[in-house]
């Protein structure tokens, strides 16, 4: 009877075996990788940024961070107004705009769109940025009390002409600080300065304002209904 | 089973032997192998009688499932304080049925128990299917089981790793080990037959699938050298297994502090239970195989006989078990024990405990006698019946305990919906399904092995009417 199997099968299950199974694996691997953690899945990075706000005439641009906050010198607290009494640190309504924009540049085509919002009364439709899950609890007035900078999580903010996510927003990387924030403390007189880096000894003045500001043990900072409520 | 065989010869049983007089090296390998190799579309039709009827049970299951991921556990009975209910009483039930086929095919083997021969394979691949069977319940009773790879531990994007001090974290590892390896052993075990059914078979698709499954097996002494240190490594992997997995999966329960479950007897009693329960299964599936297939001269009455005494000596640890718990409750001397043994001798659900005692306790006595043991529907019922009991055993432990907390106020019952009772009646259409194929395709008795019996039992003048050696 005619052989089953032509004499290179050894070598071609051999080939599967030892070659194709960690192909697949490492394939596998990667793309798992890719759609969990990768900075497009997340949208971070400049790449990913969205040009504000959403309702925006083509070609006139759009809000710049850099502009207000890098070049004017504008407090965060004039626009968001609640972040430190709030959990939500507000957008602000297009009246906070027009209380400048009334009197500057009244006739430019590029704020054309906030004099519409304002004349219709209708909200400028801003792209979130960072979107947390409706599972997660999370306060703004806390963290701003506590000695958590805004630059911290979002990055230097004045030096963006299109605001875009600095941090994936993993559970991890709330971890990271909520099982060590001596880490990343910083004095209040630095909370709103967006360019603040860790001094040398950050540990030793961290720990100093963890015992200073009250801040919880580790333990308790990362019980599960600390964040989901 | 040829479809022409009609018309059986009537059964002569043999008693006092593990064969039948005047089984040789071909007539077992023939037997055996002619269950398997014949064309697909002459199956008779009593297997496609039964593969149609599990086919509809693991419909009614897949829709049950599929009912409980879009719409969730909310359609089952279970509530806050009897959060475990069918789907935990299932799990423990299927996973307690796969102990026999592990004990039989890994501690029977080290101790060179020859009775184990001929049941060995069919337990085996009762022991995957019922693991798989069991399996599922863990899974879907997350409530987002599309999240149940958090049960792993893998390094994630939540910076967390599983509870490692929970015992239900320990059941992922041992019933996912447990798994593996007999899913393993049970292929081992197979390689040789797989390659006599390659030579055996006519059809091109058959030799090349059961020769692509048999690795290239041409029974050459470094081939059998090789299994025999494969397969008695796997049986000592396994031997610890079917002590392990039940006792971890004791631990669910004896690690929490509820009435009922805090306490220390649970891992032996489990691991009993998990026998008596698994042997009662093997008969219940034994008897009407090896009638309809003929296999009278492979399976004796002396087969029946021994299992029965695993089953009546691991029934009486069970029994002793529970008298334990009676006791515990009187000497405990705390209330709450006290009062789950009083609720489950007179409460509303008196009726499952005293059914339990019955099935698992009152019915098999009858296998103290020789001759009940050899009377095949009696052995039937009273496997059918330990069966039963070993399923109120669960409910009584995970019910009965959840029901009546330590506050009156948090008291509660629970009544099993009908996707309780779909999803427990379909999984047994996986499990046919699964043994029904098993049956079809691959031999259900380990043909290398009775050959070796054969050779061990017979008169060493009879054996050179077989030409070969690639049996023994």
């Amino acid at each position: 009877m005619a052989q089953v199997f032509n004499r290179r099968t050894n070598t071609i299950v051999r080939l599967g075996i030892f070659v194709g199974v960690p192909v697949i694996l490492a394939l596998l691997t990667a793309t798992w990788w890719y759609y969990t953690r990768s900075d497009w899945v997340r949208d971070v990075g400049v790449a990913h940024a969205k040009v504000q706000p959403a309702g925006n005439i083509p070609g006139a641009g759009g809000y710049s961070h850099q502009l207000h906050v890098g070049g004017l010198k504008l407090d965060c607290r004039y626009c968001h107004t609640g972040v430190e009494i709030s959990s939500n640190a507000n957008i602000p309504p297009t009246e906070t705009c027009m209380g400048c924009h009334a009197q500057i540049l009244p006739k430019s085509t590029k704020l054309e769109y906030i004099r519409n919002s304002y004349e219709k009364d209708e909200p400028v439709q801003w792209n979130k940025v960072n979107d947390l899950p409706k599972f997660v609890y999370f306060n703004h007035s806390i963290h701003v009390a506590k000695g958590v900078g805004c630059s911290t999580c979002h990055g230097n903010i004045a030096s963006m002409a299109v605001v875009y996510k600095t941090e994936a927003l993993y559970m991890s990387w709330c971890l990271n600080c909520h099982r060590a924030p001596e880490k990343f403390l910083r004095p209040q007189s630095e909370i709103f300065n967006t360019a603040w880096t860790p001094p040398a000894d950050q540990i030793a003045q961290g720990l100093k304002l963890k015992k200073d500001l009250n801040i919880r043990t580790s333990s308790q900072l990362t019980n599960c209904s600390i964040c989901h409520r | 089973m040829q479809s022409s065989k009609q018309l059986k010869p009537p059964v002569t049983e043999t008693y006092d032997s593990l064969l039948a007089p005047g089984q040789s090296l071909n007539s077992v390998t023939a037997k055996i192998s002619d269950i398997i190799l014949f064309p697909v579309l002459k199956t008779p039709l009593g297997w496609i009688i039964g593969f149609v009827a599990a086919g509809l049970l693991l419909m009614l299951y897949l829709y049950s499932l599929a009912t409980l991921f879009t719409v969730g556990i909310g359609i089952w009975g279970i509530n806050i304080p009897v959060a475990w209910g069918f789907d935990i009483i299932n799990f423990v039930w299927w996973i307690g049925i796969g102990h026999a086929g592990t004990l039989i095919s890994a501690i029977l083997l080290l101790f060179r128990q020859d009775w184990r021969t001929s049941i060995n394979r069919a337990a085996e691949a009762m022991t995957i299917f019922a693991v798989a069977c069991a399996g599922i319940y863990p899974l879907i009773h997350t409530g987002r089981p599309w999240l149940d790879y958090w049960f792993l531990p893998y390094p994630s994007t939540l910076g967390m790793w599983p509870q490692f001090r929970s015992p239900l974290e320990w059941d992922v590892f041992a019933i996912s080990t447990y798994a593996t390896v007999s899913v393993l052993f049970w292929f081992v075990g197979l390689v040789p037959d797989l390659a006599t059914l390659r030579d055996r078979s006519t059809s091109p698709i058959a030799k090349t699938l059961y020769g692509l499954a048999s690795l290239g097996w041409r029974g050459a002494a470094k081939h059998w050298q090789r299994y025999e240190v494969a397969s008695l490594l796997l049986a000592g992997l396994s031997t610890p297994l079917v002590l392990s997995v039940h006792s971890i999966i004791s631990f669910d329960f004896a690690v929490a502090q509820l009435p009922g479950w805090h306490v220390t007897v649970f891992p032996p009693y489990f691991v009993a239970g998990a026998v008596y329960c698994g042997f009662a299964m093997v008969i219940v599936l034994m008897i009407p195989i090896r009638r309809w297939f003929g296999l009278e001269g492979l399976i004796t009455m002396k087969h029946f006989d021994v299992m029965s005494k695993v089953m009546l000596a691991s029934g009486m640890i069970v029994t002793y078990g529970y008298f334990g718990e009676i006791f515990y409750a009187w000497y405990s001397s705390s209330i709450y024990e006290y009062y789950l043994i009083v609720n489950r001798f007179t409460g509303p659900y008196a009726w499952s405990y005293w059914s339990l005692i019955l099935f698992n306790v009152l019915i098999p006595q009858v296998l103290w006698s020789k001759k009940l043991r050899q009377n095949l529907p009696v052995l039937f019922f009273v496997s059918m019946a330990i069966n039963v009991g070993m399923w109120f055993e669960r409910w009584v432990i995970i019910v009965l305990s959840l029901h009546r907390d330590f506050l009156p106020s948090s008291w509660a019952s629970y009544t099993p919906t009908f996707y309780d009772w779909s999803t427990y009646i379909g999984s047994f259409g996986l499990f046919f399904v699964l043994f029904l194929l098993f049956i079809r395709f691959i031999p259900m008795i380990a043909i290398f092995e009775v050959r070796d019996l054969v050779h061990k039992t017979t008169a060493h003048t009879a054996e050179h009417e077989d030409s070969g050696h690639a049996g023994a």
